[in-house]
């Protein structure tokens, strides 16, 4: 096919000639130029029908030709929902229609146009709504009639990006009133971004005269030398609470999309206006055309929209498309003026295309092109967002800004009318007060910020707006009713399913909207509103201003998901050790942001081997804080429920800290370095919110504590030597005496470990073992690590994950805050009542607690360890445990595995108090098979060596 | 998104701070009654007018500190500087 439509060379035309560029649509090959539109380069090649409507599958062409239009969604490839009359031709893209069954030229589904009266707004609700049970059948038919393209799930994600930015003015449109406005705004001193949605700047003037084009260009020019930021492609998409401003930037070099986050102190509103539809019958077909669209293609495009028209005007651009056409050979048959109460009934056509439009008089013209000039709507968007509520003006027929809003500011169309001198001076005043208002919030902001001197200048005089409004242009109101013309052209609902929805109730313009989708398909709103509304007034026998509009919101266009994910910074935190483990066969795990080793193969080995030998592994996930000066006791005991006064140096204790309402919120072990000197350890994954917690009661409740905390979780490499070999291992590195006098259970020693200075080792068990953790300067937890395998090869050492430890600790019966207590239990229910003192005179729950064991024991549940019956039997964690022989549920199993050193499964569980007996009998009922096994609740919380007589050796 | 004004590091966006809460005082733990303890835990007014709040500044200095919102408008009242003593609710 060549390319039949297209026109001798236009003066402003944005197509470059000496660029043809392939494409395909719809099977055959096409040609186009570069800057085309999709929707251009199929016009230009004479497609008549572009896509089928969504609910009626009716033919639809080109109705606005540009982002807004309802009718030209395509699928490019594997990306679906693309907008032809915005997206660029590119070499080589496959484009196909959307939503057309078996193809489109001949779709079955159009049969729904057949009975189109009887698919009314609401007609999915209120048909398939009963019986409920037969829905999944209803919805599997009803799914293949569902609209949109077909998404690839082997596509390759593109790569999208986020960016930050702080303007002092950000400019909305980069039509004639946006450019002077940036140009005066930058001109007055001002940071400017000036973002714009279209391809080039110029909004209206691009398609107007050629006195319009050179002002266009010439505003262009003085923009880049005003040091003007200019976005193209890329939309506005949301205002928010002080001045955040979303912008979607689709024009990046190597982004998909980019979501610009910027903090504009001024925003300047200027997107000028979108033309609005008119509702007849028949208002749908291919061949009916806005005044802008076809003024678009003639002048941007050189595309040929009809070969003989019909001009249905109510305004200036409406006579100026009548002359586009003529113009370029178009044959003009009729300019049925508005103005003069002239108007047209509906436009007839055969499958394809507009044939006749019917006059009100009844005569008849024959024409396969109708022109739409009737009005415009205000984009007010992103003056809604930040809290305007425009004012209808029945004069001129469309919305106007009302309140003024400080740090909002708009211009051009959307403020008023003028001529072109008038709308740039209005816009210069706006962009110079733009300035003048960004110098003062950022006045304000710098005032907000400490210093050591205060802000030499006093704050500015907020600078008044006194810019002389522009005029309003009358325009006749054209809106109709009861007619079966789509108002919203991407949902399918006509003017007569919006009087019907309104009589059977949903008369409030909110309602209305979501009842029969008016205005929520992907145009938003920005065809449909003020034809919704003046449908509903008719309805309601009311006026536009009574009735309202409804309240447009975020995004004012649309934002892919991937745009609003932009790249993701994870933080990915290995230990020292990692390299080691990584080249020794760990099977990782992700533990919050740390990656450690689960184990290396063998977890059961592990504990056996760590049991009969010497076992290492890395714990420098372990939360670390680093605690200085001499109220630190005071704090101690004020986090942990247990007492620090009496703590000496080189003790170590282990400690419990709660909430406020007595709920476990962390554990941990806290050593004494120095005179006032601590390390505190927290849960790895409890570092950080332990940190916050511990400086808000130092910052606001007791500020004259003399206390400094230094995270130094990743300063310090950690490493636990269990094993009854431990101490054997240690002894080969280090000359600090061991021996269990000189290095008992529960105390710490500083000094050199495989030559490095600095090491902190203390005396705990967690595994249950004869334990050694040693803290190293973390630049050394590798070398360490090695020293430790190397010397201990004779011994037997090996190193052990994760799970090898959490099956130790297991056995030992000690519990994990978090797995076994979860944000119920109290510290009280986690059997660890020594360690709850409450003959302190405060610590953080102490209340709670003391109130629990005064008189809420009995109703609270404890923390036991419990074995089943067969030993073979694991019960999956979160089994539930109930009373034997009935179903009453009285807790669940909150960690369970397998023992290598016993042989047998062992559990911890949460039993209501009075269950907690050692010998108390219960049953759990295995998932998923719901067999029921006995289990008996232990004496103590150790399966293994209840006595401690290992970890004390 | 709010722009909090930390007193130490400026207006700062407010993913950079955590929203503590409104601000409130801790009752003598060993002479409050139930119900005075739990109002200090769990009851908030929750006001719809100016209102003293606590905020941490995670990404920047690490302080705590009280500021003044208006939770209808989210306007700031004048910025608490370092030293300002804004009171809670007692």
């Amino acid at each position: 096919m060549t390319q039949s439509h297209r026109l001798n060379p236009q003066p402003g035309e944005v197509i470059d000639r000496s660029a043809p560029l392939n494409f395909t649509w719809n099977g055959k090959r096409l040609t186009g130029f570069q800057g085309d539109t999709i929707a251009s380069a199929l016009m230009a090649n004479g497609v008549e029908v572009v896509s089928r409507s969504m609910k009626y599958h009716r033919p639809r062409g080109y109705m606005t030709a540009d982002f807004w239009d309802p009718n030209g969604f395509v699928q490019v490839g594997d990306e679906p929902n693309v907008r032809s009359g915005h997206r660029q031709l590119t070499s080589g893209i496959t484009v196909d229609p959307q939503n057309v069954w078996p193809s489109l030229d001949y779709d079955v589904k159009a049969a729904n146009g057949l009975v189109g009266r009887f698919l009314s707004a609401g007609f999915y609700y209120k048909t398939f709504m009963k019986p409920a049970a037969l829905w999944p059948a209803f919805e599997k038919v009803l799914a293949t009639f569902a609209p949109g393209g077909s998404v690839d799930l082997d596509s390759t994600p593109g790569y999208y990006d986020k960016r930050y930015s702080h303007p002092d003015v950000l400019v909305a449109g980069g039509g004639p009133a946006g450019m002077a406005a940036a140009i005066a705004a930058a001109e007055s001193g001002a940071r400017v971004m000036l973002v714009e949605h279209e391809h080039q700047l110029g909004g209206h003037l691009r398609w107007g005269s050629t006195a319009d084009q050179a002002s266009a260009r010439q505003l262009a020019e003085s923009v880049a030398a005003a040091g003007v930021e200019v976005l193209t492609d890329s939309t506005v998409t949301g205002r928010y609470e002080d001045s955040w401003v979303a912008v979607s930037q689709r024009s990046h070099a190597h982004a998909v999309e980019r979501l610009i986050k910027a903090r504009a102190k001024v925003l300047i509103v200027a997107p000028g206006l979108i033309e609005r539809p008119y509702v007849f019958a028949g208002n749908d077909k291919p061949g009916v055309m806005l005044s802008g669209a076809v003024r678009r293609s003639i002048a941007m495009y050189a595309t040929r929209p009809g070969s003989r028209a019909v001009v249905f005007s109510g305004n200036a651009d409406g006579d100026a498309a009548a002359i586009d056409l003529e113009r370029v050979g178009v044959d003009v048959a009729a300019v049925i003026d508005a103005r003069s109460g002239a108007n047209i009934v509906e436009a007839h056509g055969g499958a394809k295309r507009v044939s006749s439009v019917e006059l009100a008089d009844g005569s008849s013209i024959d024409a396969d092109l109708l022109v739409v000039a009737a009005g415009w709507t205000a984009p007010t968007s992103l003056l809604n967002m930040a809290g305007d509520r425009p004012v209808y003006d029945a004069s001129c027929a469309r919305f106007f800004p009302s309140a003024t809003i400080d740090n909002v500011l708009s211009c051009g169309g959307i403020a008023g009318d003028g001529n072109f001198d008038e709308i740039v001076a209005h816009a210069q005043a706006t962009g110079r007060l733009a300035a003048e208002r960004a110098a003062a919030v950022q006045h304000r902001l710098q005032a907000r910020t400490a210093r050591s001197a205060p802000v030499e200048f006093a704050e500015p005089a907020w600078p008044a707006d006194v810019r002389s409004p522009l005029g309003r242009d009358a325009h006749p109101e054209l809106f109709q009713s009861s007619t079966v013309g789509m108002v919203d052209f991407s949902e399918d609902v006509s003017s007569k399913d919006l009087v019907l929805a309104a009589k059977e109730g949903y008369d409030s313009v909110e309602l209305l909207k979501r009842f029969t989708t008016a205005t929520m398909g992907p145009s938003q709103g920005k065809l449909e509103t003020v034809n919704t509304v003046a449908v509903l007034a008719d309805a309601r026998g009311e006026t536009i201003e009574e009735v309202g509009t409804t309240v447009w919101r975020p995004p004012y266009a649309p934002i892919s998901l991937g745009g609003l994910a932009g790249r993701m910074f994870n933080p990915h935190r290995v230990s020292s050790i990692h390299p080691w483990h990584e080249s020794n066969g760990q099977i990782p795990i992700q533990v919050a942001a740390w990656e450690r080793p689960e184990h290396y193969g063998n977890p059961a080995g592990e504990v056996t081997n760590t049991r009969t030998n010497v076992g290492i592994i890395d714990v420098s996930p372990l939360g670390k804080l680093d605690l200085r000066g001499p109220d630190v006791p005071k704090l101690l005991n004020l986090l942990y429920t247990n007492k620090w006064s009496k703590l000496p140096i080189g003790g170590v204790r282990y400690g419990l800290m709660c909430a406020e309402d007595g709920v476990v919120l962390d554990d941990g072990v806290t050593g004494r370095l120095g005179e006032h000197h601590y390390l505190m350890t927290t849960t790895s994954s409890g570092a950080a919110r332990v940190w916050e917690w511990a400086e808000n009661w130092l910052q606001t409740e007791h500020p004259d504590w003399q206390v400094h905390i230094t995270p130094v979780t990743t300063a310090l490499s950690s490493i636990n030597i269990a094993g009854p070999k431990s101490r054997e291992l240690l002894s080969r590195l280090t000359s600090i005496d061991l021996s269990r006098e000189a290095f008992p259970y529960m105390t710490l020693r500083t000094g050199i470990v495989a030559g490095i200075d600095d090491c902190i080792m203390w005396r705990i068990g967690f595994t249950g073992e004869l334990s050694y953790e040693v803290h190293v300067p973390s630049g050394y937890g590798l070398h360490v690590w090695q020293a430790l395998i190397d010397a201990g090869a004779d011994l037997g050492v090996a190193p052990f994950g994760l799970e090898a430890q959490r099956i130790m600790r297991l056995e030992k019966g000690h519990f994990i805050v978090g797995q076994d207590t979860d944000g119920l239990t109290l510290a009280v229910s986690a059997g660890v009542a020594s360690l709850i003192k409450l003959d302190k005179d405060d610590f953080v729950g102490k209340t709670e607690l003391a109130w629990a064991l005064a008189d809420r024991m009995h109703e609270l549940p404890q923390v036991v360890a419990i074995q089943t019956a067969a030993p073979t039997v694991v019960p999956t964690e979160a089994t539930q445990i109930v009373r034997p022989g009935t179903n009453e549920i009285l807790g669940r199993i909150t960690s369970s595995r397998m023992s290598p050193t016993l042989g047998r499964s062992i559990c911890m569980g949460q039993v209501p108090s009075s269950l907690a007996a050692g010998g108390t009998a219960l049953e759990l009922v295995l998932v998923p098979d719901g067999r029921r096994v006995a289990a008996t609740v232990l004496d103590t919380h150790a399966h293994f060596d209840p006595e401690g007589a290992r970890l004390r050796a | 998104m709010l722009l909090v004004p930390c007193p130490y590091c400026g207006p700062r966006n407010s993913s950079d701070l955590r929203h503590v809460g409104e601000a409130i005082s801790r009752p003598d733990p060993n002479a409050a009654s139930p119900e005075q303890w739990r109002s200090y835990l769990y009851l908030r007014d929750n006001v719809a007018d100016w209102n003293v709040e606590t905020w941490y500044c995670t990404r920047g200095c690490r302080k705590y500190f009280k500021v003044e919102r208006n939770t209808a408008t989210n306007e700031f009242r004048d910025p608490p500087m370092p030293g300002n003593k804004i009171g809670g609710k007692a």
